[in-house]
């Protein structure tokens, strides 16, 4: 514990970090542990304790010394993943959640691990496992029983693939280390601001903000310390982009950040990296240790005096709200990771209360590209309104699943007849928080001024249930709402009993008056991104899929969100009846006749 | 001149005057106008986490606690779709929590009971969730009944903030967000917490009760018992 | 036009209550008399008729702690035409549902063998007894309501503006004052 404390130099700002390196040496996050941070860190114990409890992969209770997570996405679920998960489960005889009497192992589930173009994926210990089968189950198994640490596992195993089935000019580009960052210094400050403005380069994460724009407020706001952050937290489900990016164009990213570093005048960058990636850590980790060495990352970066600048990796730890910007610099700031009041904006107020640039890794790869290559190039490249490509993170019901990179507006069908995509009946665009498309709506344009997408791109052809597709959102977004606003902590968790009420065949039409009701309050009131956009699959799914709820009412009446026979098994137990009247019988369950709802 | 420079905006049409940096909210009740709100206190910075006091500015909907007021923004707040919201707020609080009113001691001086009144909730509309959350009676001035916790984190502020003394935070994120205090055994006693404590007064509902001092004041004449909050809220700012 | 004066055939029951909203319908006092002339009662402890025919409203107080709780409220849902939950039971559970964080068995163990003062206890078993939920519910939990009437238990003065406004047509509203929760 000391030791980890002292790698992190005792610093309260990498709480996260810290507690991540416990979980690895401790599987979980123990009470006397808490307390020991808190007082080795100096911080009050109830903050400690409450930045432990809200990070996904911190337990606070003990965990097996194998800790298997399931990737929960809806693509993992069509490929199979809960069958694996109930195989892997039973040949340990445990139930979901449990640890096994030997401490050896627990199995859970967890949000989307970004391995959709290779599902059903899992974590063990925190690194990923992807293109599940029985036998790599059945291998996965056995290697648990037999105790070695996961590193030591085969390497296939750990393989994860990369699955890049069209270049654009971002992925075709091999521009060398520092290239860009050379392009901008031989340009000076003033001219890349004014190069990216011209660029009309908007932040890819999905708000479309104007990068130029943040960059040139950030760069004037007072202050001498400064920041840029890389978001490479990329939770949206269904979205692998930045995973492709960071795994083979890490360059290209790493120089964009350097880029911005440079143009806004920040001495220190972050790359804010998802837990789930923690098998990039190691060649990015290289890679920025490969700059140091070249001079590209340290004092006087490329001989330009006074350009001081270095690179610090995060790790995330299952928390889709520090997607957010500012709920991401609470996170790099060791706190929960909630969204702040805005304004002040992070380019005044960001990291440590300093003017703080945050763009995504696909940003900051696009900002590399112009500085090279200049804003007329890119701006060659798009639509007017949304100048470059976008990386389409492609998944589900096609041949070929994987990362595309198209101009921006490039339309739904030619995506879906590139990726070998039959008898669709539906494509998740930009993720649950995104738009889902009907077929009568395919010849739609990718871009912001028609259906904007931060890249997931989930296909689902007609053999797929829309309703137990909106489910796997509703549970998302209820698992990963951070509770900080009433709407969004309460609304999700509704909206995740309704859908489940309904699937079950238990739901009413009031139940779908009350879906719309939560959603469009969680749209109007929420404190942020998430909860504005937690009901978009939900209210998508009862507009354009409506057929596939009707169908599940078995009455037309309020039927009881529990089972009622199931409700007097524990009175049945204590008392040892079983005669008719400690039942409800099937007649208990039929329609009531002026009980509905019109 | 000087009367050209004074910064108003519109709130359902009526004038109101602000100081720099207030928000709208602020600047409301200062001027005699009621919102309705659970988690702003006027002696803490807004923080904005109950969005009962949802308002819409220029015809986007905005939480008014945290929204800086701006010159000439046109503000509504008193119209039934705003009402219509914040009515299903104040449910999903109910329906989240366990709050049975009739054995509370803070029933007729709780926000949330009073807001439910003023807004005309009659039914927590969904079904409720039933938490488990277990009382914490360690403490010997002070009984603690989470069944009640809405999550406004004014306690949390107060202690750190005024009391210096961190007694409560939160953890667990989503549903499972819940009020924790300061100790390894997770219990009151082993916090420094003390009756004449800051945090002891400014819970919105009756999460933090005084032991051994109950029903004091019988039912019935309680404050929001004698007049609704939008009446009190707006006099007690004219007091200050 | 014809306009035939027929009066409102209501039936009243309580379920998990404690028959203090009933007492609170009666304390309307000298009010019952026209208010007789409006209505007539069917099935209701006050009639002691045990089951209900068809009725244009329901007033219900109590949650549902048991299974004849269940059986009686799907018949009122059948009968009544407009149902009410009345009180703090009916409508959140009320003090039958603070044992709803405890398993029903520890319940009736406690209460029928292990309690301080039981001798020779035994967890009645009878047929005839209804057996308790697992957990205690609303209403709405089970059936749609129409409307809610909180209180623990509402007032005389609520409960006769209520019916006033229900009688008349109107959407019952209850001002400051007649909108309790305790």
């Amino acid at each position: 514990m000391s030791s980890i404390v002292a790698r992190h130099r005792h610093d309260g700002t990498r709480l996260v970090q810290i507690l991540r390196d416990v979980v690895a040496a401790e599987g979980y996050v123990a009470p006397r542990v808490i307390t020991a941070l808190a007082e080795a860190l100096a911080l009050p114990r109830a903050h400690v304790e409450g930045v432990a409890g809200f990070y996904s992969f911190f337990a606070t209770e003990p965990r097996g010394r194998f800790r298997v997570l399931f990737s929960g996405n809806v693509t993992d679920e069509m490929a199979g993943s809960r069958e694996l998960c109930r195989r892997l489960l039973d040949s340990f005889h445990l139930e979901l959640g449990e640890v096994s009497r030997d401490g050896l192992v627990s199995v859970g589930t967890t949000s989307c691990t970004g391995l959709c173009d290779q599902g059903p994926a899992l974590l063990v210990n925190g690194r990923a496992i992807a293109r599940l089968t029985p036998q790599r189950i059945g291998a996965i198994s056995s290697l648990i029983r037999g105790g070695s640490p996961v590193d030591e596992w085969p390497k296939n195993l750990l393989r994860i693939h990369s699955h890049v089935e069209k270049r654009g000019i971002l992925l075709s580009d091999q521009l060398a280390p520092g290239e860009a960052l050379s392009a901008a210094v031989r340009r000076g400050r003033e001219a890349t601001l004014a190069e990216l403005v011209r660029s009309n380069l908007r932040g890819r994460g999905g708000a479309g903000f104007s990068t130029g724009a943040k960059w040139s407020a950030c760069a004037a706001a007072p202050g001498e310390e400064r920041y840029v952050v890389c978001n490479a937290d990329e939770g949206e489900p269904g979205t692998f982009k930045d995973r492709e990016l960071l795994g083979g164009h890490a360059n290209l990213v790493v120089d964009g950040l350097c880029v911005a570093a440079y143009a806004v005048g920040a001495q220190k960058g972050f790359v804010y990296l998802r837990g789930e990636y923690e098998f990039l850590v190691a060649p990015l980790e290289e890679q920025l240790a490969a700059r140091r060495e070249s001079g590209l990352l340290g004092r006087n970066v490329l001989g330009v005096d006074g350009f001081d600048f270095d690179i610090e990796l995060h790790v995330g730890a299952g928390a889709y709200v520090c997607g957010e910007e500012s709920a991401l610099i609470e996170s790099l700031e060791g706190k929960r990771g909630i969204p702040r009041n805005r304004p002040p904006y992070p380019v005044t107020h960001g990291y440590l209360g300093k003017p703080t640039v945050v763009n995504n890794v696909e940003t900051l790869a696009a900002a590399a590209w112009i500085v090279v290559h200049g804003a007329d190039a890119f701006r060659a490249v798009g639509t007017a309104k949304s100048a470059g490509t976008k990386l389409l993170s492609v998944s589900g019901d096609v041949d070929r699943p994987g990362t595309y990179e198209y101009p921006f507006g490039v339309s739904v069908e030619r995506v879906l007849a590139d990726a070998g995509a039959r008898n669709t009946q539906a494509v998740q665009v930009g993720g649950p928080s995104g738009t889902l498309l009907a077929p009568h709506e395919f010849q739609r344009r990718i871009a912001l001024e028609d259906v904007p997408s931060a890249g997931a791109f989930m296909v689902f052809d007609r053999s797929r249930d829309m309703l137990a597709v909106a489910d796997n959102f509703a549970r998302f977004f209820a698992h990963e709402s951070c509770g900080f606003c009433t709407p969004c902590r309460v609304g999700t968790t509704l909206n995740a009993q309704l859908m489940a009420r309904i699937l079950a065949g238990k739901g009413s039409r009031g139940d779908f008056e009350d879906l719309a009701r939560i959603s469009k309050l969680m749209k109007a009131a929420s404190h942020c991104g998430l909860g504005a956009t937690a009901g978009n699959p939900v209210l998508d799914a009862l507009a354009k899929y409506r057929p596939a709820f009707d169908r599940r009412l078995k009455s037309l009446d309020v039927l009881p969100p529990f089972d009622l026979d199931e409700a007097l098994a524990p009175a049945r137990e204590a008392t040892a009846r079983d005669d008719a009247g400690a039942h409800f019988d099937e007649e208990d369950e039929r329609v009531i006749p002026g009980g509905g709802y019109e | 001149m000087s009367d050209d420079a004074r910064k108003t905006f519109a709130l359902d049409g009526q004038e109101v005057p602000f100081e720099p940096g207030q928000t709208i909210l602020q600047a409301a009740l200062a001027a005699g106008h009621y919102v309705p709100h659970l988690c702003f206190h006027p002696e803490f910075r807004p923080h904005g986490s109950c969005r009962v006091c949802t308002v819409k500015v220029n015809g986007r909907t905005t939480a008014s606690c945290t929204t800086p007021a701006r010159d000439d923004d046109v503000v509504e707040s008193h119209t039934e779709e705003l009402a219509e919201l914040r009515r299903s707020l104040i449910q999903f609080l109910f329906t989240e929590g366990n709050h049975f009113c009739p054995s509370c001691e803070q029933s007729g001086n709780c926000t949330l009971q009073a807001v439910g009144y003023e807004l005309g909730v009659t039914t927590g509309h969904y079904n409720p969730l039933f938490p488990n959350r277990p009382l914490d009676a360690s403490h010997p001035d002070v009984l603690l009944d989470f069944n009640r916790c809405i999550l406004c984190e004014l306690c949390v502020h107060a202690s750190a903030e005024v009391d210096k003394k961190h007694v409560f935070a939160l953890s667990g994120r989503g549903i499972t967000k819940h009020l924790v205090v300061n100790a390894e055994s997770g219990r009151l006693c082993d916090t420094p917490l003390a009756v004449y404590d800051k945090a002891m007064s400014v819970c919105p509902v009756g999460v933090i009760q005084r032991k051994g001092r109950g029903f004091a004041v019988p039912i019935g004449t309680r404050t929001y018992d004698r007049a609704p909050i939008s009446g009190i809220a707006v006099a007690r700012r004219e007091e200050v | 036009m014809e306009q035939v004066k027929r009066k409102l055939r209501v039936a009243t029951t309580s379920l998990a209550g404690c028959f203090g909203c009933h007492m609170s319908l009666l304390d309307i006092d000298e009010r019952l008399v026209p208010l007789l002339d409006l209505i007539e009662l069917d099935a209701s402890p006050l009639t002691d008729l045990k089951h209900c025919g068809p009725c244009d409203l329901g007033l219900i107080e109590g949650g549902l702690c048991n299974a004849e709780n269940v059986h009686v409220l799907r018949e009122f849902r059948r009968q009544c035409q407009t149902l009410v939950a009345v009180g703090s039971c009916a409508i959140t559970g009320g003090l039958p549902a603070q044992r709803n964080h405890l398993d029903i068995r520890d319940c009736l163990q406690t209460v029928y063998l292990t309690g301080v003062g039981v001798e020779r206890g035994f967890i009645p078993n009878d047929p005839e007894l209804p057996l308790p939920l697992d957990r205690v519910h609303p209403l709405h939990d089970v059936v749609k309501i129409d409307y809610f009437l909180p209180g623990c238990p509402p007032s005389a003065d609520a409960i006769w503006q209520f019916l006033n406004d229900l009688i008349a047509g109107r959407t019952p509203q209850l001002g400051h004052g007649l909108i309790r929760y305790d």
